[in-house]
């Protein structure tokens, strides 16, 4: 029961960042229609954002060895404005492998490829300027609280470990807040409408660039902040760290349905769960659990958890 | 010039070994299915030849693996991942868009968690000592040249008939084609398990051609130098995966021996010896953008072909007739 109920909270934690790292693909892809490849590496270099403005040193193994920032800022404060950078370029991307291929009307697989580019380069990119070390933040998002808390009595103790606990209660505040911008803000109410309808969104006065551009930053901003919080829970794995997560992000939004703000968070509890249930035995199987979900998902409810039937239009 | 095959042997025969994969990615790509799977299915037969090479056939250390062996292996992978690709490929198929992308990325994930995890494929390490057919490394394109001449062959006869023709339609529009009597499902699913076969054949002589094998074989790193083979050389012609899967397993040689020429500021010069993947990322997002389909297109092959006739500039109604 105690090993039960450990997993679950875990399970919740974790995904909970799987909700809202997932929510940046899907409200890309509810406003687009493509997946944005380049969200894994968003979520990285958030995570890398963070850790600089702490005003942490670098390794030895990149081009910029043994550098850092003048000031450096605490921890929550650096997250936000990592968070807040990672927005930034993802907008920035939207504008370099995006939009020219919105422009023209290209194939959308082509922005799948465009995206995928623009993952491999950024990735590549953080391994040249900062080699592949692993690095760790400097201060603890938990501030002085005790590193554990205990969720049973004292004869069955369950410890929890706080970071999971502020991962929880951060994303849980995220989401709150997302979904009431996403419904009841004139801002979320053109989001919806450019989902639905994205020519008549615009023919009724919608600037459809400039929330498209919103979308990015917004969805930027959700996976910078899902790097940092994952990368303050452990450590920043190097690089790479994003590639895997964000893989694993891929299979959270087809689980709850490819475009379905619900849905993602619903896959992203989901998938939390469905990892922290693995008997510890086949442990070693857990990066598989997300991408065998996805294979019963297509098989069985390709249109999501939650979703909906829908019949395509000629 | 026999000097300089014998110092570059590994490249060439990569270079060879690369275009065949990369035909394996534009086979689905016909019917319009991005698939990111051929690294998965060449992972796979060359696990196949290294189980079978290592642990099967007994071969006393020191002689020759024998050539039947290996076409043993080949057949045995081509077996296993053909029926692989139609279980993957059944569920991901049935549905339009972007979901076969997904599920094979989900495929090469599964399948190198569980090489990682097993006994047999030796875990982390991988399996070492896959005996040497050949006495040579150059000796490989024996069998290297012979399969991408086949594999090139098939595709040429294939873009000419009706299952290829079919692939085409449904690339064009799958409603359309659907209407018109073309099973989708059917044709997407035969489409990517040709692709599979050929990326598993090709896994087996890899194998023995490096020696070891291990689950690096087929990352995701592995998917994305595909890719940008296939999309980079051109997805509307068997020429431009070909193309470039040559041109592009020979880059990061090109680039280094540029590097080597020397008067580069140091920075440059090490960032093209290190920065191989920076290169093929820029290249990927520059292709899409600027060469859709790639920089080997049917109309350029029309040109390069007007350019060699003797006949006077080609009229409006030869390149009419020229496009599809």
């Amino acid at each position: 029961m105690a090993h039960f109920i450990q997993s679950l909270l875990n399970g919740l934690s974790i995904g909970s960042v799987y909700a809202i790292f997932a929510l940046g693909y899907t409200l890309v892809f509810s406003i687009l229609g493509i997946i944005n490849f380049a969200h894994g590496a968003i979520f990285t270099i958030g995570a890398y954002f963070t850790y600089v403005l702490t005003g942490a040193a670098f390794g030895f193994n990149g081009v910029l060895a043994n550098r850092s920032l003048p000031f450096g800022l605490t921890l929550v404060i650096a997250m936000i404005v990592g968070s807040l950078l990672a927005g930034f370029l993802s907008v920035i991307i939207e504008r370099l492998a995006f939009r020219p291929l919105r422009r023209r009307g290209a194939d959308r697989l082509l922005s799948l490829v465009s995206s995928l580019g623009v993952a491999i380069v950024a990735v590549n990119l953080i391994q040249y300027l900062v080699g592949a070390e692993i690095y760790t933040y400097k201060g603890k998002i938990t501030g002085n609280l005790p590193s554990a808390v205990n969720f049973g009595s004292e004869n069955t103790p369950i410890p929890i470990r706080t970071v999971q606990i502020v991962i929880f209660g951060v994303s849980c505040l995220i989401l709150v807040l997302l979904t009431f911008m996403i419904n009841y803000t004139k801002i979320g109410k053109a989001l919806r409408a450019v989902s639905e309808d994205a020519t008549t969104a615009s023919l009724l006065g919608i600037n459809t660039d400039r929330l498209i551009m919103f979308t990015f930053f917004l969805s930027g901003f959700l996976g910078g902040m899902a790097g940092t919080l994952v990368g303050s829970s452990v450590s920043i794995a190097g690089p790479y760290f994003g590639i895997a997560f964000g893989l694993k992000g891929l299979a959270v939004i087809v689980l709850g349905g490819l475009g379905d703000i619900p849905g993602a968070v619903v896959g992203g509890l989901v998938l939390g769960l469905a990892e922290a249930f693995v008997p510890s035995d086949y442990s070693a199987y857990k990066d598989a659990v997300a991408f065998g979900l996805l294979f019963v998902v297509l098989l069985l409810r390709p249109q999501g958890i939650l979703g909906r039937v829908q019949v395509q239009k000629v | 010039m026999s000097d300089f095959f014998h110092a570059h042997s590994s490249v060439i025969v990569s270079m060879v070994f690369a275009a065949v994969l990369g035909l394996s990615l534009y086979l689905p790509l016909m019917a319009g299915q991005l698939s990111l799977a051929s690294p998965g299915f060449y992972a796979l037969g060359g696990y196949v030849a290294a189980v079978f090479s290592t642990k099967i056939f007994n071969v006393a250390s020191g002689a020759h693996f024998p050539i039947p062996y290996l076409l043993i292996e080949m057949i045995v992978a081509a077996v296993l991942c053909g029926a692989l690709a139609i279980i993957v490929g059944i569920p991901a198929l049935r549905l339009r868009g972007i979901y076969l992308a997904l599920a094979t990325v989900a495929f090469v994930e599964i399948l190198r968690v569980v090489s990682l995890n097993l006994k047999i494929t030796g875990g982390a390490v991988g399996i070492f000592k896959i005996p040497q057919p050949f006495r040579s490394t150059l000796q490989y394109l024996w069998i290297a040249l012979p399969l991408l001449i086949l594999a090139m062959a098939f595709v040429y006869r294939l873009e000419k008939s009706r299952i290829g023709r079919a692939f085409t339609a449904i690339r064009e529009d799958e409603l359309a084609a659907d209407a018109m009597g073309i099973a989708p499902t059917y044709h997407k699913v035969l489409a990517f398990t040709m692709g599979a076969i050929l990326a598993g054949i090709v896994g087996t002589v890899s194998a023995h051609f490096l020696n070891t094998w291990n689950t690096r074989q087929g990352d995701f790193n592995a998917s994305i130098t595909v890719l940008a083979i296939v999309l980079i050389g051109g997805s509307r012609t068997f020429l431009g995966p070909v193309l470039g899967g040559l041109v592009l397993t020979a880059l990061p040689e090109i680039l280094r021996s540029v590097a080597d020429i020397g008067g580069l500021p140091h920075w440059l010069a090490q960032f093209l010896k290190d920065g191989r993947l920076i290169i093929f990322g820029l290249l990927l997002v520059l292709c899409t953008v600027f060469f859709p389909q790639g920089i080997i297109t049917p109309e350029f092959l029309g040109r390069v072909r007007r350019l060699f006739s003797r006949r006077p500039r080609a009229t409006t109604a030869d390149e009419a007739r020229a496009a599809p």
